[in-house]
């Protein structure tokens, strides 16, 4: 099914790109025409960020082409280029500078705003642009952005992206642009998304809440492991349809241990949660999954139940929870290190005495370790950084499931391991969990979730569904982790 | 061949080197009649060096930012404080090394308190408590000059089968330190936080406590050399700690410790602080000025900091 | 709404603390209310404030320079003896410290190195030529310089005027400027600076450019005062830098920082140590004291970014 119209701006052809072992993109090809707003949806992992960083130039696909209209072969395609014909990104993170004011970040954004008087000149080009999108948005130009709250924050970043600098923009490439506006302002984005089409632009718009899309987008296309699996004008969705394009065929659910009656049992692991949201819970010996879009306060969550059990001044001697890092290199490796000292350094406490780490006992662990999760590597001597992707999360998984601790949080550390090292580490845990292990799994692929005997599904930093046994399936998560609800 | 391979490889063994040759220059240069002489007073100012030094090493080893810049303050009071308690009786050294003690340990934990309440780089929080420091030791002990009691004076001073009784000492506390890094729990748990502080704190290590039981560390280390120094010298000075400052910092460099954290060397300070003394003493040989000294060391450290960068920016 | 602006409240601290200490000298030395009286105050307050805005220039890219200190003080020594004896030379020295400061700013970041380390080092550079170009204490102050140092200005005191037009100065190349702009976002979002399409290697090598401009005039401007030079004639500058910096709302990191703060800052420590002596205070707690207002005005403004934290909501 193709649906295209005449005058394209930017073509993405065949565009192929993986990470280590993952495969981000699929040989997708992708049309933007002029005077459109194509609504791009998909869930964790379906590639929606590198073909993102494809179109603004920042990543360089291994194979395929991008074209953008008027640099027909020019050399290629990079920010630079992509910058000087028009291609605007607003990303989730911040990337103005918090210690400047907006109009000093709108001169740091457009080079050509210097000289004389170039004050004014910058205030007037992003004020403009906030008094046409958010009529009445109260942000004063000349406050820094750090002292501005979240919203204003989002609103002058949109405000910059439309805003007029060397040349005006043609292209903008909104990623979640309302997560952390509230209704009203929202609206006036997506109204000035259909003015700034109609007068020829062209949009591509992320969004969780399916809503938005459906209204503003003149074409939706569904992406699903780094290809395009729906492409069509937005009338011919629905909600329902959209959830349903997004998964995949339904496949009868692993036969996991039946769900047990939990109900005079006292759960090993609880948090409070805030006003309508579900308590969370988890008993002993089970799996409970945490679902929902990548940063929508998985992470945070898991960090919280961590720090809840103590232990910065003094250290425990009885571990109660270990942590599995997602992110190996912000909170996983102790890069200068080997293998051997990376596995143990949470179990070291058990190790030690009279200070002295008893380091016979700690290669013994160590060794059985690495046997057990099949640690590639031909001495446990070599830097952890000598391992690839996989092998380096599989330390990480020694280093916490080495230790007594009864409680185990996994912090998604399952991204771009091979589906190889997946299936062995899924054995693992399965077994771990029989005998009495509880592990905590936040996870951004559907089917790591469905191998859980419980999950949390979360939107918007807060548990909006719980789900058990047969519901755990991939159109459930999905259906919560986009707000459908009629806007 | 293998073995001498991996011993090139050891960060040490560059600052043991360019000391032997610094060395070997000031002996050929003085005809030989010196060696002996040359080595003792290496050894003896070494020392010094070596214990604060050390504790630098750990505090510079917790990390970028982390530095202790009390060193000189806290040597000065616990020289002058000391000296006056024990009043040059040799009945109260004892008390004399408590109330030392008590000293690098009050100071250790005000620094960490600034550190961690103020929330403010170490940098800053130990400047500040070294002003205040260094003025408790003027007030405390304005021009007086107490003699040290007989029998430390003479243990700073002598030195047992040829070698500076000073030097055992450095070499207790390095062995110790040594263990303590190499084979302790604690060393293991410095050098996590230094190499990522974030993911060693999800690793179960108990960040603050490390921390703080470094920089406590630190300054017990400066106050012991603080005490001995004046010992040595006779009395206490109130500027006798200024050279170390940049000294102890300094050593830490050139030894071969990561400047930016999670690695750390004990024996390296042993060649650097050799490599320092020697060099000056080959330059007073030479007759060189003062100002030459001083290039040549900044030089150093400016060199060697830039060869021992292995991470440009890409 | 304005008016209250990150950048205004930053400075309330600041003009408070001099407001109130300032007061304070007056109700202790009631004569320190002239125009001798505040020439004598706040004298020696000019070169101190130089040195703190180049202080302040390092800091904006999220460094720090330890060896401001000897930096300042070999300037001393070149403009107390090739400046006044032979002025091309003495040109050519100062231009070519501008030159290293250059370079030592784009090899910090090209390598990656830790700034304290290496100021640490050109510390000990800086101090051991001083000490070969005046082993003792010695040298003259060009004439113009003690001229314009020891002038009379009607009504204001030089020094009221030279803070002033330090201040002004400083405020309109880092606040006010196009230039500016892109120094401080590098200090505050170096990847976002990058991403719109700027050098940050060329941002810093001119931050670290001015900044030895500002060290070098503090250089002249206090041999100008003392007359003569000698090696360690401004070892304190480093940490009276910093801490006046840290006194006028900068921070360490996150290029916020306030050049006009920087020169309150530099005027409240010389101050307090003035107002310290008329007190009394035994001459032995002076620096101790420095330490503690540099504690108090920390823990201060931990109290104010609590609450600019809580306005951002």
């Amino acid at each position: 099914m193709t649906f295209q119209k005449d005058n394209p701006v930017l073509t993405v052809d065949g565009a192929s790109k993986s990470f280590g072992a993952v495969r981000a993109l699929n040989g997708l090809s992708f049309v933007l025409a002029a005077g459109e707003c194509v609504g791009l949806v998909g869930h964790n992992g379906a590639g929606k960020s590198t073909l993102v960083g494809i179109m603004n130039g920042g990543t360089r696909p291994d194979t395929g082409t991008i074209r953008i209209e008027g640099n027909e072969g020019t050399g290629r395609y990079s920010v630079a280029v992509a910058r000087k014909h028009g291609v605007r990104c607003v990303f989730q993170e911040l990337s103005l500078c918090p210690n400047l004011t907006v109009t000093e970040n709108a001169r740091i954004a457009h080079a050509s705003i210097r000289g004389f008087a170039w004050r004014r000149r910058a205030e007037r080009v992003v004020r403009s642009k906030l008094d046409e999108i958010f009529p009445d948005h109260g942000i004063d130009c000349g406050q820094s952005v750090g002292m501005l709250g979240i919203a204003q924050r989002q609103m002058v970043e949109i405000a910059m992206a439309f805003s007029e600098s060397d040349g005006p923009a043609r292209i903008v490439i909104l990623d979640e642009p309302t997560s952390s506006l509230d209704a009203s302002i929202a609206r006036q984005m997506l109204a000035y998304i259909r003015k700034f089409v109609a007068a020829g632009g062209s949009v591509v718009l992320i969004s969780h809440i399916l809503n938005e899309i459906l209204t503003t987008a003149d074409r939706i296309v569904v992406m699903k492991d780094g290809s395009v699996v729906a492409n069509g004008p937005s009338s011919g969705f629905t909600l329902d349809s959209l959830v349903g394009a997004m998964g995949s065929v339904v496949r009868p659910r692993d036969a996991a241990a039946p769900p047990r009656d939990r109900t005079d049992t006292k759960p090993i692991l609880s948090r409070r949660g805030s006003d309508s949201a579900p308590e969370f819970r988890a008993y002993a010996g089970e799996i409970v999954g945490l679902a929902g879009l990548g940063g929508h306060g998985q992470t945070e969550t898991l960090v919280e139940l961590f720090r809840g059990f103590g232990g910065d001044w003094k250290a425990r001697t009885n571990i109660r929870a270990a942590f599995v890092a997602g992110d190996r290199h912000v909170d996983g490796n102790l890069p200068m290190w080997s293998i051997l000292r990376n596995i143990s350094i949470t179990l070291l406490t058990d190790l030690t005495r009279a200070g002295i780490v008893r380091e016979r006992n700690e290669r013994a662990i160590a060794q059985s370790w690495r046997e057990r999760i099949g640690i590639r590597t031909d001495s446990l001597d070599n830097p952890i950084l000598s391992l690839s992707g996989g092998n380096q999360q599989k330390v990480l998984f020694s280093r916490a499931l080495a230790t007594r601790a009864p409680i185990v949080l996994m912090d998604d550390p399952m991204r771009g391991v091979d589906i190889g090292t997946k299936q062995e580490v899924y054995s693992l845990l399965r077994a771990e969990a029989d005998q009495g292990r509880t592990f905590v799994w936040y996870s951004t692929e559907i089917d790591e979730i469905c191998q859980c005997d419980r999950v949390y599904v979360f939107r918007e930093g807060r548990i909006v569904e719980e789900l058990a046994g047969d519901d755990i399936r991939e159109d459930r998560v999905l259906a919560a982790s986009f707000s459908t609800e009629a806007a | 061949m293998t073995s001498l391979r991996t011993l090139f490889a050891k960060p040490w063994i560059w600052s043991f080197l360019a000391a032997a040759g610094v060395w070997l220059v000031t002996i050929v240069f003085t005809g030989g009649a010196s060696a002996a002489g040359l080595s003792q007073a290496a050894l003896t100012f070494a020392a010094f060096s070596i214990i604060v030094g050390i504790g630098q090493m750990f505090v510079i080893t917790l990390g970028p930012g982390n530095v202790d810049l009390s060193i000189p303050a806290t040597m000065t009071l616990a020289g002058t404080v000391a000296l006056k308690i024990m009043d040059s009786s040799n009945g109260l050294i004892l008390m004399g090394l408590l109330v030392t003690l008590l000293i690098g340990l009050a100071i250790g934990i005000i620094n960490y308190a600034l550190i961690k309440l103020l929330r403010i780089p170490p940098i800053i929080a130990t400047l500040s408590s070294s002003f205040i420091i260094q003025s408790a030791a003027i007030s405390y002990n304005r021009g007086l000059r107490i003699k040290p009691p007989s029998a430390l004076a003479e243990f700073t001073t002598a030195t047992t089968l040829g070698i500076p009784n000073l030097a055992y000492l450095a070499l207790a506390v390095s062995v110790a330190a040594w263990v303590a890094l190499e084979k302790g729990i604690y060393g293991r748990w410095v050098s996590a936080v230094g190499q990522n502080m974030r993911a060693a704190r999800m690793a179960g290590v108990p960040v603050d406590g490390v921390r703080a039981a470094t920089y406590l560390l630190c300054a017990v280390l400066a106050a012991l050399a603080g005490l001995l120094l004046s010992c040595f010298s006779g009395g206490a000075a109130l500027n006798m700690g200024a050279e170390y400052l940049l000294t102890s910092i300094a050593v830490v460099v050139i030894g071969g410790t990561a400047v930016a954290g999670g690695f750390a060397n004990v024996p390296g300070i042993w060649g650097a602080s050799l490599f320092l003394f020697l060099v000056v003493s080959m330059l007073n040989t030479y007759g060189a000025a003062a100002g030459i000294r001083l290039l040549l060391t900044g030089t150093i450290i400016i060199a060697v900091i830039i060869a021992a960068s292995r991470r440009p920016r890409t | 709404m304005t008016w209250f602006t990150a950048d205004r409240l930053r400075l309330l601290v600041p003009a408070l603390s001099l407001a109130v200490l300032l007061a304070a000298v007056f109700w202790v030395q009631p004569r320190a209310m002239s125009y001798t009286g505040l020439n004598l105050l706040f004298n020696l307050a000019v070169p101190i404030a130089l040195a703190t805005i180049a202080q302040m220039l390092i800091m904006t890219v999220n460094d720090l320079d330890l060896s401001m200190g000897t930096f300042v003080s070999f300037v001393a020594c070149v403009t107390a003896t090739f400046l006044q004896s032979n002025p091309v030379v003495g040109v050519l020295i100062l231009v070519g410290c501008v030159g290293v400061y250059v370079v030592l700013g784009m090899v910090i970041y090209l390598r990656n190195l830790p700034s304290i380390v290496v100021t640490l080092g050109m510390s000990f550079v800086w101090g051991g030529l001083a000490v070969l170009l005046l082993p003792a204490p010695g040298g003259v102050a060009p004439d113009w310089i003690r001229a314009v140092m020891v002038s009379k200005p009607p009504l204001v005191p030089m020094a009221i005027i030279a803070s002033v037009l330090i201040a002004a100065v400083a405020h309109w190349i880092v606040i006010r400027s196009a230039f500016g702009v892109v120094i401080r976002g590098v200090g505050g979002n170096e990847r976002s600076v990058t991403r719109a399409g700027w050098s940050v290697l060329r941002a810093r090598a001119a931050a670290y450019a001015l900044a030895a401009v500002f060290a070098v005039l503090a250089g002249m401007c206090l041999v100008g005062l003392t007359t003569s030079a000698d090696a360690n004639i401004a070892l304190r500058y480093t940490l009276l830098s910093i801490a006046g910096v840290i006194l006028g709302g900068g921070e360490f990191v996150g290029g916020r920082v306030s050049p006009i703060g920087a020169v309150i800052g530099a005027l409240t420590l010389t101050l307090a140590a003035s107002f310290l002596s008329f007190l009394k205070i035994s001459p032995d707690w002076q620096i101790g004291a420095q330490g503690a207002i540099l504690i108090i005005v920390l823990a201060l403004r931990l109290v104010l970014n609590r609450r600019e934290g809580g306005a951002g909501k």
